[in-house]
């Protein structure tokens, strides 16, 4: 509770809309952001001046249009093999965005099944995932990537496996914590009342309850898991080459920073945009989604 | 002892939303004499609680203000004050009790630390004597063996034991006037009589003033002198205890007193009122109890009803009466 | 008398209290100890006490939300060790339905109301989905409410009339008996009124019984027919409503009554007379020994220390007191 000043006479609204704008941009931008993300790397071939593997020994190490030397041709400059960096940049979207969909997807359903089933069943069933969730969330990632990569060779399975076999243990681990909260909620013994099965109960009312921090959740492990993604190409245990990736990209260009910067550059840049603006809109949502769980 | 301790004039609080302006006080006038209780009685959303914390205020920023009126305690106009001259009177003159015991106290510190720190707070005394103070104030509170309770945290005590300490905050530095919200209320009721019978002890002891928040007539009954009945933002009627419950004059005072049911009786049907309150956002002209009202008369709908005294300190905002 | 349709027997529910990481059993809690009524066709029956007295308890031990440590259950007249689980689920749950305190959590805040008061029927399969839809109009007109209501979410209703949502739910299956757990104390007092009119009144209509659990005395005499009041998970005074009123015979109950009635101050200033108890309710962990209530009682006496007293009859009461 605040000091109340008095005032009389009109009130000014300035503040509350003032607020409320600044809350709709942290909206608006990331939101922006992401969805020309998601565009151009659908859209990649349509987009991407040049297609992203064409070598040109003549064109190399060009750099960005607006620095002398360049030329607009590419825009963004070239690499060592004379490839064009915004194509590859576009294409590179294209591998982020997919790693990226395809791990939340698997590990936040195989999560939310395993979190549900834990919190509502208790006893031993509980016990047991949570061991076994305990267990994967000790184990470094990171290490677990690159021995998958090292052992089955990598690829864009292998990167997805690697990042998907642990990455569910921090949603089960949610997910249960919400169901252990809603479990004693009255509507739920309302439904035992009326003699709903344990399974009718976790699906009808405990999952519609945990949706909002589940995508929450979702929305903060984009920015990571591009993150991740970028993290293991640029140690070579990602998405081979010539697939271009950003991370793989930005390792390219470690060798070359002082004479070329733009080749790590732009794709690094792109990194952080997009991690932010994943950020920025999990914030956004928890904001918007947290309130309005308290309606419960 | 007739000496009025607090005049609020025309107070109106309203709370500025995206959706509009809620009006949820809106004109209330009302006395308090020393040493006497103050009900204030309505249900959920009648702006009760909203005219405690004005008094106080202690509004939520920056959606709440107070747009007009006078609070004038023992001379001093509450409203014309800075905040920090506020605060100044804010513990030592006026205090509060809020409703939850459980949230009113800080889990992480003694009650003996809590007590402490609104008394360090408002009396300049040398630390030696902070702590005859605090067990002072828990004997004013009649709880057993203040010196070893010192020590104790809140979640070692009773619902009923945490609403004391609670009170022994709010009266640690003599306040004129103490304004309760719903005390009682997630009280068990043999707890409840135990809780009102001490706060008239104290009331006896210390003189206080109280301005007495709640919803529950029994409560009401028990422990006020004088009431005032709110509803919809305003107050309705206003009249000494006694004279409320036997010849009210309002018709939603009459309808809520018969509405409830009563213990030394077999009553065979209730009566209900009709319909809900309205929203504080779209308030319709006229009369507020109009579409609920069994007495209404087409004047009720048109144009507010003035306030009126029709007997001695009793007084009525309705129609039917003026 | 009426047909006695749900019936408790020396219901006892004791938690285990555990220590230490192998979870040894230091103590119980006594929540409810040997707790016996009887529910009549078509009339109510109140439990009464405060928080902690064991009365949330026995009602979940009878809609099977918590398993009984020792006693029975009799539903019209067999007991419910001798059903089997699907028995249960079809014969006894439809029979026993509840509507809960809370109109704010005692319901899906993502399903619409339709949804919700559809949802017992389609749990136990019983009807085609027009037959469905008929009956949840034909719930909501019983409960005051219009059918354009069926399609909105809970939140968008005031505290009332989502107990009357509840209601509609409860009765959905035709029970025979409605659990009501404090149906009106988070309701505004105004409309405390219309949900205990409508109650009664659809007792009547349909023949029902009610177990209802409350804390406000005065609600219980105008809704019950008999009453038994709890302190510390025991009964200790159990009769006809209106004699228990009129005539309270046990201190307890005397002391509620008096805490609960509406006492105007007098003219002259003067007092009324008031039983305050001193001290609070002990804890369910170690009550006192002999008579429970004893080291509250303005009337205790040497042997109330120490024994435990007996059920005595007086009249249409039962009460459990050396006196």
């Amino acid at each position: 509770m605040e000091e109340t000043e008095v005032v009389t006479g009109e009130m000014d609204y300035g503040n509350t809309r003032r607020a409320s704008i600044f809350t709709q941009l942290t909206f608006i931008i990331p939101a922006f952001v992401l969805a020309v993300l998601v565009f151009i790397a659908i859209f990649a071939p349509a987009v991407a001046p040049h297609p992203p593997n064409k070598m040109s020994l003549t064109k190399r190490l060009q750099p960005p249009a607006f620095v002398m030397g360049g030329s607009r041709a590419h825009i963004l400059g070239t690499d060592k093999l004379g490839r064009d960096i915004l194509s590859r940049a576009i294409y590179g979207a294209r591998v982020s965005i997919s790693v990226s969909l395809l791990v939340i997807l698997i590990t936040s359903s195989c999560g939310t099944i395993l979190g549900i089933t834990a919190g509502y069943l208790g006893g031993r069933v509980d016990g047991l995932i949570m061991r076994i969730t305990d267990v994967s969330l000790c184990f470094p990632a990171l290490l677990l990537a690159m021995l998958l990569a090292v052992s089955i060779g990598p690829s864009f399975l292998t990167v997805v496996l690697s990042m998907s076999i642990l990455g569910w243990a921090p949603y089960a681990r949610l997910i249960r914590g919400e169901t252990l909260k809603l479990r004693e909620a009255d509507f739920v013994a309302q439904a035992r009342i009326i003699g709903s099965s344990a399974l009718r109960i976790m699906v009808r009312h405990i999952f519609p309850n945990i949706i909002n921090p589940l995508i929450i959740m979702m929305t903060l492990s984009v920015g990571m898991l591009i993150l991740t993604e970028s993290t293991l190409s640029y140690l070579g245990f990602g998405i081979p080459p010539p697939t271009p990736s950003w991370g793989s990209m930005v390792s390219d260009g470690r060798s070359l920073i002082d004479r070329a910067w733009w080749i790590s550059f732009f794709p690094g840049i792109a990194i952080g945009l997009v991690v932010l603006s994943g950020n920025f809109l999990g914030d956004w949502l928890r904001d918007k989604l947290d309130p309005r769980l308290r309606q419960i | 002892m007739n000496k009025i301790i607090l005049q609020v004039e025309d107070l109106r609080t309203y709370f500025f939303t995206r959706k509009g302006v809620v009006k949820a006080v809106e004109g209330v006038s009302f006395h308090v004499n020393e040493g006497e209780t103050f009900g204030i009685v309505g249900e959920s959303g009648c702006g009760k609680t909203v005219t405690g914390l004005s008094i106080l205020r202690l509004l939520p920023e920056p959606a709440g203000r107070i747009v007009g009126g006078k609070i004038v305690l023992d001379g001093t106009n509450l409203l014309a004050l800075s905040k920090k001259e506020m605060r100044a009177f804010r513990g030592r003159m006026v205090s509060m009790i809020l409703q939850d015991p459980m949230t009113s106290l800080n889990p992480v510190y003694t009650i003996g630390n809590q007590i402490a720190e609104s008394v360090r707070l408002h009396q300049n005394i040398p630390d030696n004597k902070v702590r005859e103070e605090v067990i002072s104030a828990l004997r004013l509170l009649k709880i057993p063996a203040p010196e070893m309770r010192l020590r104790d945290y809140p979640f070692q005590m009773s619902g009923g034991m945490r609403q004391r300490v609670v009170g022994a905050i709010a009266m640690s530095c003599h306040p004129r006037l103490l304004i309760a919200d719903e005390p009682t209320t997630a009280l068990d009721a043999t707890i409840q009589a135990q809780y009102i019978a001490l706060f008239k002890e104290v009331q006896k002891t210390t003189g206080v003033a109280i301005i007495f928040i709640t919803h529950d007539f029994g409560v009401v009954a028990n422990m006020c002198h004088r009431v005032a009945v709110m509803y919809s933002g305003k107050i309705v009627e206003t009249a000494k205890t006694r004279e409320i419950f036997e010849a009210p004059k309002h018709p939603y005072t009459s309808a809520l007193i018969e509405s409830v049911p009563r213990l030394d009786r077999k009553d065979e049907r209730l009566y209900s009122i009709e319909g809900q309150p309205p929203s504080l956002l779209n308030l319709p002209p006229g009369c507020r109890f109009f579409p609920r009202c069994d007495y209404a008369m087409e004047i009720c709908g048109e144009k507010e009803p003035a306030e009126v005294e029709i007997g001695k300190d009793h007084f009525v905002s309705c129609w039917n009466v003026s | 008398m009426s047909e006695v349709l749900l019936e408790g027997r020396h219901l006892t529910k004791h938690y285990p209290v555990t220590k230490g990481p192998l979870k040894r059993t230091i103590g119980w809690v006594r929540a409810v100890d040997n707790v016996s009524f009887a529910i009549e066709r078509g009339k109510t029956l109140s439990l009464v006490g405060e928080s902690g007295a064991g009365k949330t308890t026995t009602a979940k031990m009878l809609l099977l939300l918590e398993q009984l440590t020792s006693g029975s259950i009799l539903f019209k007249g067999k007991d419910l060790h001798q059903f089997t689980r699907s028995q249960l689920k079809k014969e006894y749950r439809p029979r026993v339905q509840a509507v809960q305190q809370n109109p704010w959590s005692s319901m899906n805040p993502r399903m619409r109301v339709k949804t919700i008061i559809a949802e017992p029927l389609v749990v136990n399969n019983k009807q085609s989905k027009k037959q469905t839809r008929e009956r949840v109009m034909e719930l909501l007109e019983q409960v005051g409410l219009r059918p354009e209501h069926a399609d909105h979410y809970p939140h968008e209703f005031s505290g009332g009339q989502r107990q009357r949502i509840a209601v509609a739910r409860a009765l959905a299956l035709r029970p025979s008996v409605v659990v009501l757990d404090e149906p009106v104390s988070a309701l505004d007092v105004s409309i405390r009124a219309q949900i205990m009119n409508l109650l009664k009144d659809l007792q009547v209509k349909h023949d029902l019984s009610y177990l209802v659990i409350a804390h406000n005395l005065a609600t219980v005499r105008y809704m019950s027919h008999r009453v038994a009041i709890m302190y510390l998970g025991e009964i200790v005074e159990y009769g006809e409503a209106e004699m228990l009123f009129e005539n309270p015979l046990h201190p307890y109950t005397r002391a509620l009554m008096s805490a609960s009635l509406l006492t105007l101050p007098e003219e002259n200033g003067k007092e009324t007379d008031q039983i305050i108890l001193s001290g609070e309710m002990p804890s369910p962990l170690s009550p006192p020994p002999g008579c429970r209530f004893h080291t509250r009682c303005a009337e205790a006496k040497a042997i109330c220390s120490s024994e435990e007293p007996e059920i005595r009859t007086v009249g249409t009461q039962q009460v459990k007191c050396h006196y």
